[in-house]
C-alpha cells in the first residue's frame, strides 16, 4: 500500500493489536509443554503413592518387625511368614557376584581405553560394549541357564541346576558396558596436564593411570559404580529365569534363591486377586526395592560431591 | 640421609620393569574386552545353532502351542509391534514437549530443578517398579485392564527419561542463531520451536526414540507384571472384522485386548523343563536379537547421516 505521509502507515501496536490472540495461544501452549515436563513428576508422585498405600494395608496386617526379621517368605501357605530377609539376601548376593565380576572389568576395560589403547582398538572396542549392552535381559537369562550353568557344573560338579552364582556371574556381564563407558568418559575429561605432569617425573603409564588419573576422575567413577548396583539390585529376568524362584534364605551364592524382584514376576505370573495379602506382598517388596536403591543413590550423591575435583 | 646414586643399570632395570608392567596390563584390558566379544559369540553362536531349524516361515505364522514342534511367535511378534506403536505414540509427543519445555521455556527455578532431578532419577528406576506402578494406577484405578494400552503406556513411562535426554541434546546443538534469526523476523517462540527447533532437532530425536523403542522391546519385568499372558493362542481383533456372529471389531479394540511379546515368550519356553523348547526359545532368542540389534544400527546410521548433512 502506499503512504503519502508517514501518518498513514498503520501504527505498529495496531497490527500486534489484531494479533492479542497470539499471546493466548503462546500461554496455553507453554501450559501443555509443561504439563507433560511435569508427568515425570507425577510419574514419580505415582510410584511413591502406589507403592506406599498398598504396602500400608499390607502392614496393616503384618508387623514391621516380623517383616524385617523373620527368617521364612511363605506369603502364601497357610502358615504364612514374611521375612523380607529372605528376598533380600538372594539380591545382595546375586548382586554381590555380579559386581565382583563387573566392577574389576569395567574399570580395567575403562583404563585400558582411555590411557592406553589406540584409535583402531578404540574403534572395535566401543561397538563390542554397545552391542553388549543392548542384549535384552531375558536373551541373557537364557544365557545363564542354558550355557553358563551347564559350563558351571563342569568346573563345580555339585553347582544345582539353578544358582545365584551363574545368574551373577551373567549380570556381571551385562553390567560392564554400564561402568565401562561412564567411567572411560570420566578419564577422559582428566586434563592432559595432570597426565603430562606425571609423565614428566618418570611414570609410566601404568602408574599415571592408577596413581593420578583414577584418583582424579574418583567422582566419574563412583557414579558409575552406583548406577551398577542400582542395575545389579534392579535386574529381574536373569535371576527368573537361571537363579530359581524359590526362596531360600542363604549367602551361599552356589544355591539357588529367589530375589526380591524375581519373587515379584513369580507373584505376577500367577492369578492373585486383586487386594489379597498375597497381591499386597508384591508392593511391600517393590517398597523395599526402592529403599535399597535410594540408600545407594543417596550414598553416591554424598560420594560425588566429596570426591568432586575442579580442574 | 643421602642414598647413594643409582647406577645406569639400575635405572635401565626399573624401566624395563615399567615397561613390562605397562605391556601385562594392556594384555589383560585386551583380555577383558575378548571376554565380552566372546560372551556375545557364544550367545549368538549357541542361538543360532540351536535354533536354526526352527527358523523357518512357519515360526513366524504359528501360534504358541503345546507341541514345541509346532510352536511359533506368531502372536508374541504381532504384540510386541502393537505395544511398540503405542509406546511410540505415548513417548513420542510426550518426550519432545517436555524436552522442548525444558530447553526453550523453562526457566531456572526450583520448578524446573525439581522435574531435572526427576528425570534423572526415573532413569535409574528398576524396570519391574514401572510394572507395580502401572498395576496400580493403569490397571486398577484406570481401569484399563491387562492390556496392550497398559503395556504401552508402561514402556513409554519408562522410556521417556531417554526421549527427553536425547530431544534436550538435539535441541541443544542447534546454533543460537537460528532461533535470535526466527525471533528477529517476529515469530513466537513457539513459531520458532515449530518451523525451526523441532524439525532440525528430528534427527538426534528420531535417533533417541528408536533406542529407547529398541530397550523397550526387550523389557519383560514390567510386562509381566502388568499381567501380560504367557500362553495366548489368538491374536488381537483387527478392527471392522467379524470377531463373533454378528459382532465386529470397534477400531479400538486391539488396544484393550490381552496379548503376549516376544520376551514373554521366551521367557515361557526357556522356563520349561522340556528340552524341545529350547530350540525355540533359542530361535526366538535370535530373531528378538535381530530385531533389537537392527533397531540400533538404524539410530546409528541416522546419527551418522545426521552429522552429515548439518550446514552450520
Amino acid at each position: 500500500m502506499t503512504a503519502n505521509n508517514a501518518s498513514d502507515l498503520p501504527v505498529v501496536s495496531d497490527r500486534l493489536a489484531k494479533n492479542a490472540m497470539r499471546n493466548v495461544s503462546e500461554r496455553l501452549i507453554e501450559m501443555l509443554l509443561f504439563a507433560a515436563a511435569a508427568v515425570s513428576v507425577l510419574t514419580t508422585v505415582g510410584i511413591v503413592y502406589v507403592l506406599v498405600t498398598e504396602s500400608i494395608h499390607f502392614f496393616q496386617n503384618v508387623s514391621i518387625v516380623d517383616f524385617l526379621t523373620d527368617t521364612q517368605w511363605t506369603p502364601l501357605f497357610d502358615d504364612a511368614h514374611f521375612g523380607i530377609m529372605v528376598l533380600v539376601s538372594g539380591t545382595l548376593v546375586s548382586s554381590f557376584v555380579a559386581l565382583a565380576v563387573a566392577i574389576p572389568m569395567g574399570t580395567i576395560i575403562a583404563i585400558y581405553l582411555s590411557e592406553f589403547a589406540n584409535g583402531k582398538v578404540r574403534e572395535v572396542a566401543k561397538p563390542i560394549l554397545e552391542l553388549l549392552g543392548g542384549i535384552p535381559t531375558i536373551v541373557f537369562g537364557y544365557f545363564a541357564l542354558l550355557m553358563v550353568t551347564p559350563l558351571l557344573q563342569k568346573i563345580f560338579p555339585e553347582l544345582p541346576g539353578f544358582s545365584l552364582l551363574s545368574a551373577g556371574l551373567v549380570m556381571g556381564i551385562m553390567i560392564v558396558p554400564y561402568i565401562a563407558s561412564l567411567s572411560e568418559d570420566a578419564m577422559r575429561s582428566v586434563p592432559m596436564s595432570l597426565r603430562e605432569g606425571s609423565y614428566a617425573m618418570g611414570s609410566t603409564r601404568l602408574h599415571t593411570a592408577i596413581h593420578v588419573v583414577v584418583p582424579a576422575a574418583f567422582s566419574g567413577l563412583a557414579a558409575s559404580y552406583i548406577l551398577a548396583i542400582s542395575r545389579a539390585v534392579g535386574e529381574t529376568m536373569i535371576l527368573a529365569v537361571a537363579a530359581g524362584m524359590q526362596p531360600n534364605l542363604t549367602w551361599n551364592p552356589m544355591e539357588p534363591a529367589a530375589t526380591i524382584t524375581s519373587y515379584i514376576v513369580q507373584v505376577a505370573l500367577g492369578d492373585l486377586p486383586h487386594g489379597s495379602i498375597g497381591y499386597q506382598t508384591i508392593f511391600a517388596a517393590g517398597l523395599t526395592l526402592i529403599m535399597i536403591t535410594l540408600c545407594f543413590n543417596i550414598l553416591g550423591q554424598w560420594l560425588r560431591r566429596k570426591f568432586r575435583e575442579n580442574y | 640421609m643421602q642414598h647413594a646414586a643409582l647406577t645406569t643399570e639400575e635405572i635401565r632395570a626399573l624401566i624395563a620393569k615399567g615397561k613390562m608392567k605397562d605391556t601385562i596390563f594392556k594384555a589383560v584390558g585386551l583380555l577383558c574386552l575378548a571376554i565380552g566379544l566372546l560372551v556375545i559369540f557364544l550367545l549368538v553362536g549357541d542361538m543360532v545353532m540351536r535354533g536354526s531349524e526352527r527358523l523357518n516361515l512357519a515360526f513366524f505364522t504359528e501360534f504358541a502351542s503345546r507341541r514345541a514342534g509346532q510352536a511359533g511367535i506368531l502372536s508374541a511378534w504381532v504384540g510386541s509391534l502393537l505395544v511398540m506403536t503405542v509406546t511410540a505414540f505415548a513417548a513420542v509427543p510426550l518426550g519432545v514437549a517436555a524436552g522442548v519445555y525444558l530447553e526453550e521455556y523453562a526457566k531456572r527455578n526450583w520448578i524446573t530443578e525439581i522435574i531435572e532431578i526427576n528425570i534423572t532419577n526415573l532413569a535409574a528406576v528398576p524396570s519391574i517398579v514401572y510394572g507395580l506402578l502401572s498395576l496400580g494406577i493403569f490397571v486398577y484405578a484406570f481401569g484399563f485392564g491387562q492390556s496392550i494400552l497398559t503395556a504401552g503406556l508402561t514402556l513409554a513411562l519408562l522410556i521417556l527419561p531417554i526421549v527427553i535426554v536425547s530431544t534436550r541434546e538435539a535441541i541443544r546443538a542447534i546454533p543460537a542463531m537460528i532461533r535470535e534469526g526466527s525471533m528477529a523476523v517476529g515469530a513466537t517462540r513457539w513459531q520458532t520451536c515449530r518451523y525451526h527447533i523441532i524439525p532440525y532437532a528430528m534427527p538426534g530425536i528420531l535417533t533417541g526414540v528408536i533406542i529407547g523403542l529398541a530397550r523397550a522391546i526387550g523389557e519383560t519385568a514390567p510386562i509381566i507384571t502388568i499381567g501380560a499372558l504367557t500362553f495366548i493362542a489368538f491374536l488381537p481383533p483387527v478392527p471392522f472384522t467379524e470377531v463373533s456372529p454378528g459382532v465386529s471389531a470397534g477400531l479400538f479394540d486391539w488396544l484393550m485386548s490381552p496379548f503376549t511379546v516376544m520376551p514373554i515368550q521366551i521367557f515361557n519356553w526357556t522356563s520349561r523343563p522340556d528340552p524341545a523348547f529350547e530350540v525355540n526359545a533359542a530361535a526366538a532368542g535370535f530373531v528378538l536379537m535381530v530385531m533389537v540389534l537392527s533397531m540400533n544400527a538404524v539410530a546409528i546410521w541416522l546419527r551418522y547421516k545426521m552429522r552429515k548433512n548439518i550446514k552450520w
